[in-house]
């Protein structure tokens, strides 16, 4: 009832919820029930691939909400991202154990090497699993209400606050580079071995993290339409098209920005921590600049506004980037920037405003 | 002993049970009070802009339900009078109110809004890419915080309002158009109807008839005189035919304050009105 009420007029969110649960029953299946010699058996690498792609569509669509909706052209979104990814990258590290190449039972591997004799405190609680989830949502969360707070009420708007969450990525970004910070430094924090008991390399375990961000991403995408469909959704748009009228009709302006901002913040996180045991490693890189940069491509790429467009870039440009990079890594930078600008220029609903169109005309 | 006792005294102070703390008594938001009949006082106001004076001693009341024209030449600080109402800039000395009590100087805009203060802008400041009825929607008086705001849903009486609103601004054929898409004399009717619906006891109006064809013109002056009484409204206005078709009282400001006030007759024909502002009119 309730997702019909959301959902309804919402064509390209039918198409994507009704996807994402096909590929999380069928995925499994051709992965683990389908041998491997069948032309139909799903390998291991194409399945963690997948899923990868699947963490950077949420990332997306939390780009999307505060983007399209509420007008925030946020160059910092990555910094949630890889937050998540530390909070849940530091759970890894802890189930390591004594299993490390210095087998010391209390501390991660890069701490020994440093010469640490003990646990700095903002390591604490992270051997449990429900601490490291809650702080998987709690620290990007805080970062972001912390920021919006000071940025929103002194009315940043438009280009500036663009730069400032470029600048506050780049920030944090340098901080982790530093081993004092103990966070691994610039090689950051890798050589997981298994998440809840569960071995990371074992094919099970990659299928359940699969199915984990397929879920993620439903519900993701579920939330934020709750948002956009609902008044404050459209007090979010007002916002967008003329900031000033939706202060005079009174609307705390800075409050809604804040609340949406967060909550797309927690949302980035999330993606991120299911982002970093799929791919085995998180390190300070995932802070650039430059990634935050390449995730707003990726929206406009699939079309603004939207949020199932976000879902179509994220995987379109991504795709394209592992199929670039393995032909000639070296023109990929081109192919993105050339791409940015065909979008802008020709498409600037996105690649989905071309079957908007269609769906409009018909 | 004494000092056993001075000592004593202070905690004893603090404990007396027969008091409030003055952080524990609720922040006075006292209603609005017009039993003098006077919606709102601007006294002494003045407000600069590096070094020019845009609002020079003003005084200003505008009584409870009247209907109000404020004109004046360019840069008389018609728009900075505006500006100071609804919080958007801070006078630098004066005080303004809202009816007796409440002090507009030390709110912010959304909160001068939810007293009933409702403003117009010079341009048609509509939500383009949303329809006519989301418009109306969004500028319902009622709980604008951010939970209850997600979880609102319309009631059927709110509804109804909206229809009467609609109806009364003449765009209930247009009501799921996207406000985009409306005219430039239909958006300013739009807006002065998101106006309505937050209730508000004052209407702030500028330049409600720019760029409007004859006949937008008289509806417009029509339903302008249709809110005042049981609302308040002021309208800053260069249109002279459109002042005279509505006005019982008209302001003159020259200069950030007030020249002349009275009928639109008794104003025309003052010689310091003549000089600053309709002698140009009058060739």
């Amino acid at each position: 009832m309730f997702l019909k009420q959301i959902l309804a007029g919402d064509r390209g969110g039918q198409t994507l919820l009704a996807l994402l649960a096909v590929i999380t029953v069928l995925v499994p299946i051709l992965n683990l029930a389908v041998p491997e010699g069948s032309p139909l058996h799903l390998s291991t690498y194409t399945l963690t691939l997948t899923g990868k792609y699947l963490t950077y569509a949420l990332l997306a669509v939390a780009v999307d909400l505060v983007w399209g909706y509420l007008g925030i052209l946020s160059l910092g979104h990555a910094a949630f991202f890889a937050l998540g990814g530390y909070a849940m990258g530091m759970y890894l590290m802890r189930q390591i154990g004594d299993r490390g190449v210095y087998g010391n039972p209390d501390l991660p591997d890069f701490m020994v090497f440093l010469d640490w004799q003990e646990l700095p405190w903002f390591w604490y609680g992270f051997d449990q699993f429900w601490f490291a989830a809650l702080m998987v949502m709690l620290v990007p969360g805080l970062v972001a209400f912390a920021f919006g707070w000071f940025a929103f009420r002194s009315r940043v708007t438009g280009v500036y606050l663009s730069i400032i969450t470029q600048a506050l990525t780049y920030a944090l970004m340098l901080a982790f580079f530093r081993n004092e910070m103990g966070f691994g430094g610039n090689n950051g924090l890798t050589d997981f071995k298994e998440i809840l008991g569960f071995n990371l390399q074992a094919d099970t375990t990659r299928v359940a993290l699969f199915v984990a961000s397929a879920v993620a991403l439903g519900l993701g995408y579920v939330a934020c339409r709750a948002i956009v469909t609902s008044r404050l959704g459209r007090v979010s748009l007002a916002i967008r098209d003329a900031e000033a009228r939706t202060r005079f009709i009174g609307y705390r302006v800075e409050h809604v920005k804040l609340a949406i901002f967060t909550f797309s913040a927690v949302l980035a996180g999330i993606a991120g921590a299911l982002y970093v045991p799929q791919v085995g490693i998180i390190n300070p890189g995932e802070f650039s600049p430059l990634n935050s940069i390449e995730l707003v491509i990726w929206v406009a790429v699939g079309g603004r506004a939207t949020l199932y467009g976000a879902v179509v870039g994220a995987i379109l440009v991504n795709y394209a980037k592992t199929t670039f990079t393995g032909i000639m890594p070296e023109a990929w930078l081109f192919a993105l920037g050339g791409l940015f600008v065909v979008v802008t220029l020709f498409l600037p609903r996105g690649v989905t405003g071309l079957l908007r169109r269609k769906e409009a005309s018909a | 002993m004494n000092l056993f006792q001075d000592t004593l005294s202070m905690p004893r102070e603090v404990m007396r049970r027969d008091r409030v703390f003055d952080f524990m008594i609720p922040a006075d938001n006292p209603r609005l009070d017009i039993s003098h009949n006077t919606i709102l006082y601007l006294e002494d106001v003045s407000v600069s802009f590096d070094g020019f004076k845009a609002i020079n001693d003003l005084n200003l009341y505008i009584d409870a339900g009247e209907l109000r024209c404020i004109i004046g030449p360019n840069g008389a600080g018609k728009t900075t009078m505006m500006d100071i109402i609804t919080g958007k800039t801070r006078p630098d000395t004066g005080t303004v109110y809202f009816g007796q009590r409440i002090d507009l100087l030390t709110l912010s805009e959304p909160e001068i809004a939810n007293q009933g203060i409702g403003r117009k802008f010079q341009k048609p400041t509509v939500f383009e890419n949303q329809s006519v009825l989301c418009n109306l929607e969004l500028s319902m008086a009622g709980d604008k915080r951010v939970w209850p705001t997600f979880t609102a849903r319309l009631s059927g009486e709110q509804r109804d309002r909206i229809g009467e609103v609609l109806e009364s601004i003449g765009l209930t054929t247009e009501r799921d158009l996207r406000a985009g898409a409306l005219s430039h004399g239909q958006k300013q009717w739009l807006e002065i109807g998101m106006l309505l619906m937050q209730n508000p006891k004052l209407l702030l109006v500028d330049e409600p008839v720019a760029g409007m064809t004859h006949q937008e013109m008289d509806r417009t002056a029509e339903l302008l005189r249709s809110l005042a009484g049981e609302r308040s409204v002021v309208v800053v206005e260069h249109d002279m035919d459109f002042v005279r078709s509505i006005a019982n009282r008209v302001t003159v400001l020259h200069q950030g304050s007030v020249l002349a006030e009275g009928s639109m007759e008794q104003v025309q024909n003052d010689p310091r009105v003549v000089e600053v502002y309709l002698g140009g009119d009058a060739c």
